[in-house]
């Protein structure tokens, strides 16, 4: 059984115990354990069940390789899945349950695939649930989706935090080995700015657990000494719990901290996310230890010979009390000898090797370990854990030989470099035949926006899987950062590490190495997604020769552990099977992150309220406070209208128009964009890009303006303004704000940039009330000051004076069709002003109105809204603004484009109003029907409609539209779609439904 | 080639499958074919396979640089709809749609077609009148969707949050018969279909130039030597402006990152696409469990396939914001591809200036709901001069300013 020794675990704090649930079960576990040791530690062997088959899972490794121990953690806010238990600390209260299984992890209905999986074959829903074909929906898919998909869904919104930070540094060391240590020391030496993160909670890295000797020094000692040195130099950052995620282009690296997983009681966010610019990147990530392939290596209880080590050594749990060892390297006998000296018997190292192994071998056999060598795991006896192993030979094809009664298996098959952060941005990876694995290739790294190489990969990660040359490794690779960096203080010397002489490892891909089909079906490559050797041969068999195409075919490395211990042995069986070199076939795509990262970390703080801040007007609170149903335009929130208690928000609309026709209305139009525009070369600046002609409009006029795209697209238009000689105010729609300022600094920038034109967005340095009615100049004029009489200010005018005590400044523009001000007062001014007009206008049945009345008061006037008659589509000749774009330029922004033989063609649709013959409104984006179906089988379309509403002012349904060859066909009665095989018939009209001369806004 | 059938899986399976046939056949080129296709994506595969259905062209060789599949095939987010707006594109897409719906059977191949429903969410008036529109447009050209209101929304898909402060869901597009499908399959369900008909599919096989003579395409030259054809066609989508230029003309294109990432998989909780345009952000959940997200492309152009952070970090925050409860999954893998856009968004299926070459590419963000049909209307064109489906599609538009812009309605996602 597994359980905790009495002495031992140089991790956990044996004065502090902590409760934690699994499954409901209640056990006991130290501070400082994981929760895998923890449950080792009560002899849970099996902690939940594999993807596919439902088989029987247990622990197999110690780190963020995992594959098998995946628990849902917490509840309700807190409740996350697939959450790694060889990376979860354990705390007081932690409730884990396992996944993938019903109804329970002991007994399982789905384990039935695993009798069924000779009938599921990689690849085998390809084959399979074609007939009949409804079934796939319906019958064969939900079965499927339901048996997959791990761990349960969260149901409650999430209750942590979380946030992003910033930094900038010379060196960013990713791993705290000794490698990485070394490094971070040296750099830190040298003078540079270094950070230093580390994905566990401790310093050190293996050395410490495989207690190996630098300076004549104990690892431990070492590690601690490096630290002290480490924490005194100011330009050091040390985070621990912090993985680097991904690197990406000119230096930019993803890291992310978790804070406070393993204390969740403590305040603040749960995860921060790191986005860090460094000059040099050093990669001492280590490496990860490889399973065998040998049949029923998934059983629990069969580990990573590094993992029964690193239970024993840090958390002092033995995984079983007779352990057999599986080899092809020397460093497994340190799991061996490490077993040996806590008491714990060590049946046999089978060492695939014929050979056997070197010094570390030696100290086994001398300590009285029997050694197998030549030998091999020919399969594993037991089903929900392992009761014993039977041996064969390796050059065979697996006869048995002896059976050995344990209950663990400690398997490895060699390293593999953890070459991940190397490879995301580009670092190619080359084959070393001597140590059987993929290391970064020095000479192809990924390069920086200079073209220097950015990441550097030190220790292990770099192929020195010995200590002397991986702290060695380290410590050049932080003097050579930290001066590719600039800096070269005065540095230290080498640490010299040393290694027991090991023999060479024997490249096992198979064990045996002839071994049967019933054995390679039985050989397990991907613990979690259930690919066996069986599954690549037959991928390989099937033509998915490219490492994608097996990948895909078989899902291999495509689990939540990315493929960490399956990958080199899934294309190392390939390569065989295709008979070509591992190097041959290639690695897949290392993408980020490292391993999963919480979404929520991703998105930081931006959420709810601060997902996309609102834009507020400074008459914003007046509309929330008075009742405004508000719809988002743009990044702001602008009122809808004003529904007064009882009242539809229907009725507050017609309510709206009526009154701002009849007596007088306010609109806070403040959102509206305000270009300032000046310079020598504004007004041509201008002329180019506006249709119109905007450079002789006299100072103290206003002129309706279109802008283009250089496609001849309408995409904006608004009222320009001319302030001085030398300056314009643009106005612009909402939304074009932004895009517009934008527009105006592209063409400024890349095209004209010797063109002397300066740009400010000054949208919200003003707010700009539009006062709006019959009795307009009457609530104006009752506040006192500027003289605002048709004389003084006629239309398409402005003026800058006092209203009452407020500085403004006067539009006459009208976009209602009524007699209206705009006017624009200082932003701090703005609220006061509004109180201003509001008491003021009491008298003369003032009220305030949306958007929806803007809308429909414009479309009554006939005026086009950008956005509803346009859509990237339309250009101003479509809407009958011809008279809107000069004759005299010599060019403008979309000029050239809009003399495009599709442009010209005289069938464009072309705007005109719209009345219904019974009065009724045209529904939004409805089409006008033509005459028989195109060569697709499509009804022919003649036009559609832009904008539809029904006017209160009219009091029946009126709209525009686009209608071929519309303005010649006035009084014809088309046919509009309604609904599902309904149609409504509309009468072509003229668009100005209201006030055709003019004489209200004139007034 | 071998039927497919739980019959055959139940026969190999009592002989350790040893009986399976390579899918496709290893092939290495031959001297001279009637076509050559360059690039075995899914649309290249299709254009092959339909130049063989429908009009009996089998003389046919598809040339990969790489693996087949490997492009924006492999690596899109598998969304099917065909709630366009323009008519040429309602009507390529939906005869996709429908393609799709029997593609399992016509292949004898799973690709996994799922009609489990697209919606597309309002949260804008703005964009309700555009999907108004939309869903007018689709009455009328024979495709099946419906606006259908916030109440609605929620009941298809419960997790959605139709309430957020900032965007609350207004309503949504909703295409019934949208799904999704298994990428990979789609290109090997092609191939295996394209072999079985004698055509040469040949992998690791870079074309290196194009050969004319007299205006008029004669060949090709590739890593695995000089090939000749009588009609040549180019459907390398990121990379189709160095084909161009290897024939001698240009493309309006330009090539730009388009990145995906998928979760942790899950137990199901969401049965349908819903696509959020306002926050700029896609998911749908994979029958492996996956949270599937996409987001927009990067701002600059590029040919690596790769994205910068930034786009996945705006994508999963929309949503989150949309979706409260994938804050606590966790990002599995991100990855990007390199699509190709055209000025207008919409694909080019065309003829060219050189006599006997042909291009279909620019499907920008959207190809893979495209595949079938695409093929399908690009073998007519090949084999006919002309098909009513590429008609508009022509890469001379833009000199014409007939776009076809479908941004009006779809936004930014496709």
């Amino acid at each position: 059984m597994s359980t905790r020794l009495a002495e031992g675990g140089r991790l956990i704090d044996r004065s502090q115990a902590v409760k934690f649930t699994f499954n409901g079960k209640h056990f006991k576990g130290f501070a400082g354990d994981t929760l895998a040791s923890a449950l080792l530690a009560n002899d849970q062997m099996m902690v939940g069940r594999s993807f596919k088959y439902h088989r029987p899972r247990g622990v197999v490794a110690a780190g963020a390789e995992e594959p098998n121990a995946l628990v849902n953690l917490g509840k309700g806010g807190t409740f996350e899945p697939n959450q790694r238990a060889t990376t979860t600390e354990v705390f007081d209260g932690l409730a884990a349950t396992s996944q993938n299984h019903w109804p329970s992890l002991e007994f399982d209905v789905g384990a039935i695939n695993t009798y069924l999986a000779r009938f599921l074959p990689a690849g085998f829903y390809y084959k399979m649930f074609i007939h009949p074909r409804p079934f796939w929906k319906y019958i064969y898919e939900p079965f499927i989706r339901q048996s997959a998909g791990l761990g349960k869904a969260p149901k409650d919104r999430d209750a942590d935090t979380y946030e992003h930070f910033h930094a900038f540094v010379d060196v960013l060391v990713i791993g705290g080995g000794i490698a990485g240590l070394a490094a971070a020391r040296e750099a830190g030496r040298a003078g540079a700015r270094v950070m230093l993160i580390e994905q566990t909670a401790d310093w050190g890295g293996r050395a410490v657990v495989d207690g190996v000797k630098l300076g004549g020094k104990d690892a431990g000692v070492w590690v601690k000494d490096t630290l002290q040195e480490l924490e005194t130099m100011p330009n050091v950052d040390l985070r621990r719990r912090t993985m680097g995620a991904g690197v990406y282009d000119h230096g930019y690296v993803l890291a992310y901290e978790r804070l406070r997983d393993h204390v969740p009681e403590m305040d603040g966010p749960r995860h921060r996310l790191w986005r860090i610019r460094a000059r040099r990147t050093i990669t001492a990530t280590g490496a990860i230890e490889r399973p065998l392939s040998f049949a029923g290596n998934d059983v629990p209880g069969v580990l990573l010979a590094s993992a029964v080590r690193d239970y024993l050594v840090n958390f002092g749990v033995s995984v079983g009390d007779r352990t057999v060892v599986v080899t092809n390297n020397d460093d497994a006998y340190r799991t061996a000898l490490a077993l040996h000296s806590h008491g714990l018997i060590v049946p046999a190292i089978v060492d695939a090797r014929p050979q056997g192994g070197g010094e570390l071998a030696a100290a086994a056999k001398a300590a009285g370990i029997r050694v197998a060598n030549g030998m091999a795991v020919a399969v594993v006896k037991g089903g929900k854990r392992v009761t014993g192993v039977t041996l064969c030979l390796q050059a065979g094809e697996g006869a048995p030989l002896e059976e050995i009664a344990c209950d663990c298996v400690a398997m490895s098959g060699g390293w593999s470099p953890v070459v991940h952060l190397w490879s995301h941005c580009g670092g190619k990876l080359s084959w070393d035949d001597d140590q059987a694995m993929f290391r970064p290739d020095a000479g192809r790294p990924p390069t920086g926006a200079d073209g220097a190489p950015m990441v550097i990969a030190a220790g292990t990660a770099n192929g020195h899987l010995a200590t002397a040359g991986a702290v060695a490794d380290g410590w050049a690779a932080g003097l050579a950062a930290a001066k590719a960096a600039g800096h070269a203080g005065k540095t230290g010397t080498a640490p010299k590490g040393e290694d027991a002489a090991a023999a060479a490892p024997l490249p096992v891909w198979l064990m045996p190495q002839g071994a049967s089909y019933a054995k390679r079906s039985k050989a397990w490559l991907d613990f979690q997604n259930d690919v066996k050797v069986s599954d690549v041969q037959l991928a390989a068999q099937e033509g998915f020769e490219s490492v994608e195409h097996a990948k895909r075919y078989t899902t291999l490395g495509m689990a939540t552990d990315q493929g960490k211990l399956s990958n080199i042995n899934g294309l190392a069986t390939l390569s065989n099977a295709l008979n070509v070199t591992i190097p041959q076939v290639g690695t897949t795509t290392f993408r980020p992150p490292y391993t999963p990262i919480s979404m929520g970390a991703i998105a930081g703080v931006a959420r709810d309220a601060l997902f996309q801040p609102v834009r507020k007007t400074p008459i914003h609170d007046w509309h929330e406070a008075n009742g405004a149903d508000f719809e988002p335009v743009g990044q702001w929130r602008r009122p809808y209208a004003f529904p007064r208690k009882g009242e539809s928000v229907h009725d507050a609309v017609m309510r709206e128009v009526k009154n701002t026709r009849t007596n007088v209305g306010l609109l806070d139009a403040s959102t509206l964009g305000k270009l300032v525009v000046t310079g020598p070369d504004a007004g041509r600046f201008l002329d180019m890009l506006y249709t119109n002609m905007i450079s002789t409009l006299p100072v103290g006029k206003c002129r309706y303006g279109l802008m283009c795209n250089e496609n001849g697209f309408l995409i904006d238009d608004g009222v320009v303004a001319r302030i001085d000689e030398q300056t314009w105010l643009c106005h612009t729609t909402t939304g074009g704000a932004e895009r517009i300022h934008g527009h105006m600094e592209d063409w400024l920038q890349c095209e004209w940039w010797d063109w002397k034109v300066y740009v400010a967005n000054v949208t919200e340095q003003f707010a700009q009330i539009g006062v709006v009615g019959p009795k307009a100049r009457d609530v104006l004029e009752s506040l006192g000051g500027m003289d605002l009489s048709k004389e003084a200010l006629p239309f398409m005018q402005w003026a800058d004076g006092k209203i009452g005590e407020f500085d403004a400044r006067v539009y006459r523009i009208s976009f209602s069709g009524e007699l209206s001000y705009e006017v624009a007062v200082p932003a701090s001014q703005g609220r006061a002003f509004w109180d201003a007009l509001l008491k003021a206008g009491e008298a003369h049945g003032i009220m305030p109105y949306g958007t929806e009345c803007l809308h429909i008061m414009r479309a009554e006037k006939g005026f086009i809204m950008i956005g509803d008659e346009t859509d990237g589509t339309v250009i101003p000749q479509d809407l009958n603004l011809g008279w809107a774009i000069s004759k005299k330029k010599d060019d403008y922004l979309g000029k050239r484009a809009q003399e495009r033989s599709h442009m010209t063609d005289p069938n464009r649709w072309k705007l005109v109003g719209l009345e219904t013959l019974d009065g009724s409104v045209i529904p939004d984006g409805a089409y006008a029907i033509g005459d028989g179906v195109n060569a697709n089988g499509q009804r022919n379309t003649q036009g559609r409609v832009t904008s539809t509403y029904f006017s209160p002012t009219l009091g029946k349904g009126i709209a525009m539209g686009l209608v071929l060859n519309g303005p010649d066909r006035m009084g014809e009665v088309i046919e509009f779609t309604k609904g599902k095989d309904v149609t409504v018939k509309a009468r072509i009209v003229d668009q100005v439904f209201y006030d055709k001369a003019g004489e209200k806004q004139n007034a | 080639m071998k039927h497919y059938s739980v019959f055959a899986v139940a026969r190999e399976a009592l002989r350790q499958h040893t009986g399976w046939d390579r899918a496709w056949a290893k092939a290495e080129p031959k001297k001279k074919y009637d076509v050559i296709i360059v690039g075995a994506g899914g649309h290249g595969l299709a254009t092959a396979y339909y130049l063989g259905k429908n009009h009996g062209i089998r003389n046919v060789a598809i040339l990969e640089k790489g693996w087949l599949g490997g492009g924006n095939t492999g690596r899109n987010t598998t969304i099917i709809r065909s709630n366009y707006l323009q008519d040429p594109s309602a009507a390529i897409y939906e005869k996709s749609r429908s393609l799709y719906e029997t593609l399992s059977q016509d292949l004898n191949y799973n690709i996994m077609f799922s009609p489990r429903g697209v919606m597309m969410l309002a949260q804008t008036q703005h964009e309700i009148r555009g999907y108004q529109r939309t869903a007018h447009a689709n009455g009328l050209q024979g495709v099946e969707t419906a606006f259908i209101g916030p109440d609605k929304v929620k009941e298809l898909c419960p997790i959605i949050n139709i309430s957020g402060p900032r965007y609350p869901v207004l309503g949504a597009l909703w295409q019934p018969r949208g799904g999704t499908a298994r990428h990979d399959a789609v290109a090997w369900g092609y191939a295996r279909a394209c072999s079985a008909m004698g055509m040469d599919i040949i992998q690791q096989c870079e074309v290196t130039g194009i050969r004319r003579d007299a205006g008029k395409v004669v060949g090709v030259d590739t890593t695995k030597g000089p090939i000749d054809c009588d009609k040549l066609a180019l459907v390398t989508a990121g990379h189709i402006g160095v084909m161009a230029n290897m024939a001698g003309f240009r493309l309006p294109v330009e090539s730009l990152a388009l990145q995906a990432l998928v979760s942790e998989p899950i137990k199901p909780v969401m049965d349908v696409v819903v696509m959020a345009n306002t926050v700029h952000g896609y998911m749908s959940q994979s029958d492996k469990g996956e949270m599937v997200i996409g987001g927009g492309t990067d701002g600059f152009n590029n040919y690596t396939q790769r994205g910068s952070f930034h786009h996945i970090e705006e994508t999963v925050r929309a949503l989150v914001e949309t979706f409260p409860m994938i804050s606590r999954l966790k990002m599995l893998r991100q990855w990007g591809g390199i699509v190709d856009m055209t000025g207008d968004r919409s694909p080019i299926l065309s003829k060219t200036p050189v006599e006997g070459i042909f291009v279909n590419c620019g499907w920008g963000t959207g190809g893979f709901k495209a595949i079938p049909g695409s093929g399908w209307a690009m073998a007519e064109l090949m084999a006919k001069g002309a098909s009513p489906l590429t008609e508009e599609f022509s890469m001379w538009r833009f000199r014409e300013g007939k776009f076809i812009d479908e941004s009006v309605a779809a936004g930014v996602a496709h």
